[in-house]
Formats: C-alpha cells, sequence, structure tokens
C-alpha cells in the first residue's frame, strides 16, 4: 500500500495526539476539514490506523499495579503454516497483550499482564507451555517501566525558558 | 572626593532599553500564563548533541580554543554552508566561531563602521541591530517596509534611504518578528541596490532551515554577492540551542580578518564545549532539524488559521517560528492589545512596536510552544477578542 506524505503525516499526527479534533488536524496539514476527514477516515477504513489507544500509568494506582512479564517462547514450526499457528494459539488469550515473532535465540517474544505474579505463573505453566508446539518458556518479570512507546512516564515537561525574549 | 553624577557614556544613556522587559515585568508572579512571547525553540537540544557537551567535558576539553573556534568545526560549518546553500568559505579564513548570531552582528558593524557610517536597518527586525550600529560608532537608518508587502524590503524602499554616507544593509530573512522571508527574485532586487551603491549586506540568516514550502536562498549565493556578503547565522534556533551562545559567521577574507581582530580581543574565543557540542549537532544533527521543523509548520499552520478565523488577519509567513497578525480590528494599539490581553486571559504576546515604530497594529506570536498550549492560547485569543 502507497500512502501520500499528507496521509502518512496525518496518521503520525494522530499515533502522537489520537485526541485531536479533525478541526485541528485540518488546521495542522493546512487542509479543509472534509479532506482532512476523508483522509482519516480512509486510514481508518485500510485499517492503517488500527485503533486509537490512550497510555495509562497504572503504576500510580493502588491496587492497579498489575504485573507485566516478557516471555521468550521456542517453538517447532509447523509445515505449510509455520510459527502462525502456534502464534494465534498464543495470543486467543487476553492475558496475552503482545506477541512478536524474533531472529535469534527463541521465537516468539510474548507479553502478559496479570494481576499479581501468581496469575502470570498460572497462565505460563498451565495455559502458554503447554500449547502443542511450545518447547520451552523463559519468563522475565517487568520491575519498572522507565519509557513505553516513546513516551517517558514522569517527564519534566516544564518550560524553562523566559516568558519573554526577542 | 565627590563621586561624578553620572559615570555612563552619553550614547550609552541615549540608548533605550528594549520594549520587551516591560512585558517580562508584567508577567512576574503570575501563575498561568501562556506566552507566545518567547523568542527561541521549546524544544530542548537533542541528546546527542548535550552528551557531545558532556563527553568533551569528562575529555578534559576546558581550555581555549583557536581565536575562530575549534578548526574541525570551522570545517564542518564550511562544508555544512556549501552543500545547504551552495556557497564555498575556507575555513580557515572565511569562517569565525561566534557568542551566538548576536556576537557576529556586533562584530560586523564594529568591522565595517567608521563614525557617522550609515546602516539601512531593515524595520520591524530583531531588537539588537540598530543599538549595535550606535555602539559601533555607526548611524541607523531605519527603512520601513509596508504591511502591503508583507513587511518585505523593496528596492525602491532601500534606494531612498541611501547616502554618500551608507555603508551596509541589515537584513534578515526569514525575518523576527514577521516569519516573512524574501524570495529568491526579492532577494536579487536588494542585491542589485547593494551592488549598484558598493554597499555590505549583512545578513542574519539564523533562521535559514526554518522554512517551511520552499527552498532557502543565502544572500551570499546571488551572483556578484558573496564578496560583500558577511552572512551570520548559528545553531541556536535550528538545533534548539540558544542557552549555548554559538553562532557563526561566513565572509571574505578581508572581512573576516577584521572581524576576528575585534574578536580575539573582545572574546577570545567561544565556550569549548559550545563547540564540540555544535560539531556533533552539524554531524548527526540533520535528523533532529527536519522532526523539529515538521513540528514547526504543523504549528504554523494551526495558528494561522487560528488566528484568521479569531479576526486577527496574518499572512501565513514562510519560515522563523514566528506570526505576525494584525490586531487593527479591534480598534486598540499592539501595546494596548497585549497589555489587555495579558491581564484579562494571561496570554503573553510582545507588541509589534518592540521591533520598530512600523509594528504598529500589529503583535508578535511566536508557535514554538507545544500544540496544547497553542490551542489554549487561541481559546483564550478568542475569548479576549469576542468580548472587546
Amino acid at each position: 500500500m502507497k500512502l501520500t506524505a499528507t496521509e502518512i503525516e496525518i496518521a503520525e499526527i494522530l499515533e502522537k495526539d489520537a485526541r485531536l479534533t479533525n478541526e485541528d488536524v485540518a488546521k495542522m496539514m493546512d487542509l479543509s476539514l472534509e479532506q482532512t476527514k476523508e483522509i482519516i477516515k480512509k486510514l481508518e477504513d485500510q485499517k492503517v490506523i488500527v485503533r486509537y489507544v490512550t497510555l495509562v500509568d497504572w503504576n500510580k494506582i493502588d491496587g492497579h499495579q498489575g504485573v507485566t512479564a516478557m516471555i521468550d517462547v521456542k517453538v517447532t514450526p509447523k509445515r505449510d503454516v509455520g510459527f502462525q499457528d502456534v502464534a494465534q494459539r498464543i495470543y486467543r488469550h487476553s492475558e496475552v497483550k503482545s506477541v512478536y515473532l524474533m531472529s535469534g535465540t527463541y521465537d516468539l517474544s510474548v507479553v502478559v499482564e496479570g494481576n499479581s505474579v501468581n496469575e502470570v505463573a498460572h497462565f505460563v505453566t498451565q495455559k502458554l507451555s503447554t500449547i502443542d508446539g511450545v518447547i520451552s518458556t523463559t519468563t522475565h518479570f517487568v520491575l519498572k517501566k522507565y519509557k513505553h512507546d516513546g513516551t517517558i512516564y514522569d517527564a519534566d515537561h516544564s518550560d524553562k525558558r523566559i516568558v519573554v525574549s526577542p | 572626593m565627590a563621586v561624578k553624577t553620572n559615570y555612563l557614556a552619553k550614547h550609552v544613556r541615549a540608548l533605550k532599553p528594549s520594549g520587551i522587559r516591560k512585558f517580562f515585568d508584567a508577567t512576574a508572579g503570575m501563575t498561568g500564563v501562556i506566552s507566545l512571547g518567547v523568542g527561541e525553540p521549546d524544544f530542548v537540544t537533542p541528546w546527542n548533541v548535550r552528551e557531545a557537551a558532556i563527553l568533551s567535558l569528562e575529555n578534559g576539553h576546558t581550555s581555549y580554543t583557536a581565536n575562530a573556534g575549534l578548526p574541525v568545526l570551522r570545517e564542518e560549518i564550511a562544508a555544512y554552508i556549501e552543500n545547504y546553500f551552495c556557497v564555498a568559505y575556507h575555513p580557515e579564513s572565511e569562517v569565525i566561531v561566534t557568542v551566538g548570531a548576536s556576537e557576529a552582528i556586533d562584530l560586523a558593524m564594529r568591522a565595517i563602521l567608521d563614525p557617522g557610517d550609515e546602516v539601512l536597518v531593515v524595520e520591524p527586525c530583531f531588537v539588537s541591530y540598530a543599538p549595535l550600529v550606535t555602539l559601533a560608532g555607526g548611524k541607523p537608518v531605519i527603512v520601513q517596509t509596508s504591511r502591503e508587502n508583507q513587511f518585505k524590503v523593496t528596492a525602491e524602499e532601500l534606494e531612498a534611504a541611501i547616502t554618500d554616507r551608507t555603508r551596509a544593509i541589515m537584513i534578515c530573512s526569514p525575518n523576527n518578528p514577521t516569519g516573512s522571508m524574501l524570495s529568491k527574485e526579492e532577494m536579487e532586487r536588494v542585491a542589485s541596490v547593494a551592488i549598484k551603491h558598493d554597499l555590505v549586506v549583512i545578513s542574519d540568516e539564523i533562521y535559514a532551515e526554518l522554512v517551511y514550502d520552499e527552498l532557502y536562498t543565502s544572500f551570499a549565493a546571488l551572483e556578484g554577492m558573496r564578496e560583500r556578503t558577511i552572512l551570520i547565522s548559528g545553531f541556536s534556533k535550528d538545533l534548539a540551542m540558544t542557552g549555548w551562545r554559538l553562532g557563526f559567521v561566513c565572509a571574505p577574507k578581508e572581512i573576516i580578518s577584521g572581524m576576528l581582530k575585534i574578536h580575539q580581543y573582545a572574546i577570545m574565543c567561544a565556550s569549548t564545549m559550545a563547540q564540540y557540542a555544535a560539531l556533533e549537532g552539524l554531524k548527526t544533527g540533520r535528523k533532529d532539524v527536519n522532526e523539529m521543523r515538521r513540528s514547526y509548520r504543523e504549528r504554523r499552520n494551526f495558528i494561522v488559521r487560528s488566528l484568521n478565523e479569531i479576526g486577527l488577519t496574518c499572512p501565513k509567513p514562510e519560515g522563523a517560528f514566528y506570526t505576525f497578525p494584525c490586531i487593527e480590528s479591534t480598534g486598540m494599539s499592539s501595546e494596548e492589545f497585549a497589555t489587555g490581553l495579558l491581564q484579562a486571559e494571561k496570554v503573553v504576546v510582545v507588541p509589534g512596536t518592540a521591533f520598530g515604530e512600523g509594528g504598529e497594529g500589529f503583535v508578535r506570536c511566536s508557535y514554538a510552544t507545544s500544540m496544547a498550549q497553542l490551542q489554549e492560547a487561541m481559546n483564550r485569543m478568542k475569548h479576549y477578542v469576542a468580548t472587546l
């Protein structure tokens, strides 16, 4: 799929801040409101824009900190479908937040979220490792998130400039 | 023994303080202020550039550099100017690294002016040009540009101000405060005036990288202009390095040798760690500059449409990060508008008159501030204008 520079820029603008109104995006791109709506609709229809998300720092909320684990999974690929079939069996679980096929010493990188270490451990031992084709799992628990998807948690955004300058 | 009543020199006493100071003082103690009055990027210097400065300190680069600046930095500057603006300068004899573009402007005036020599200062413009001419013993001759022409100077306006004492034209394009940029044709007309009257053009090209719709042309790149152009630029605006105070000047050897004499006595050399930082910026900072440029362009588009919707007419400026909307529809003077806006809505804009009398009827709004702040500022300005 080929997109124009304008379409790409709109996708990038919304990727940074999905709450911008169509009017604001139109102004930023110097397009009419109609043109802008049309482009955004096209991006949505073509699933270029898949979903609008909000980054929440749950760590700030007592009782909602949760547990994130990144699990390296080794898999036996299957004839004709390769890794696709196993990946599918893994990502259908709602605990699984992402699944990536990796280069290197293991095959799938799986991100799992749960309410407690026990809950994640239960998922890994009972669900993940028992999937046909999964050879081994190595589970790494996330201790602290400093930066996520390009955003630094608790970054200092205060304006340090003098209020008026020539 | 009794002290003299005033130790200050007469010409310093006569110097007017910058009109911007007043607005700075007025905001003291206020909270919730949104400032569109800032003449510098809202970005922090890119990390790789900051890290280069840290590394230079770790490596103990804490001594002076050559007067004209680190040789390797001058080479990089010359290569950059040649690549991007198609003018070749010899790094050893035609480039000086200065303490901001501001120092370069001062050096230029002091190097070329004899007492009483005149410099055409195209207004509205940055606040320092005319005072620096005065401090160098020269006489600033203000050339007012017209709003109909988006404050772009014409050959006729320049011709009308030329006398037999005129030595130079001081010009800045893209311009602070208007954001407007001369097209190549418009520049050629200015150049022909300079050539006809054998004048130097002191070209403040600090916003050369912040141009949004068309290609930038340097004055020095025009035919017959390299030998009479003092090209001044720096790292403050494109690499968001204002606080580092680092600029540079490129000019023919004779002019540079004169400027270098003043620079070596007055300054010695620009800050060493800042020079190492700038070197990294030139080598690896293009991606950052491109990203910042795009962000400014989006914000420019946003603020121009918003101001026009509010009823403050404003053409789309080609460069820098300023808009210069007309506020005459409100029936107020620039200063009344800016003061009222600050008191009523806590939004800072700078009255056009801070940049010369010709700025009356206009205010400078900088869009080097976050989109969220800009949105809020536009809402407040809309409310202010609606309640007048």
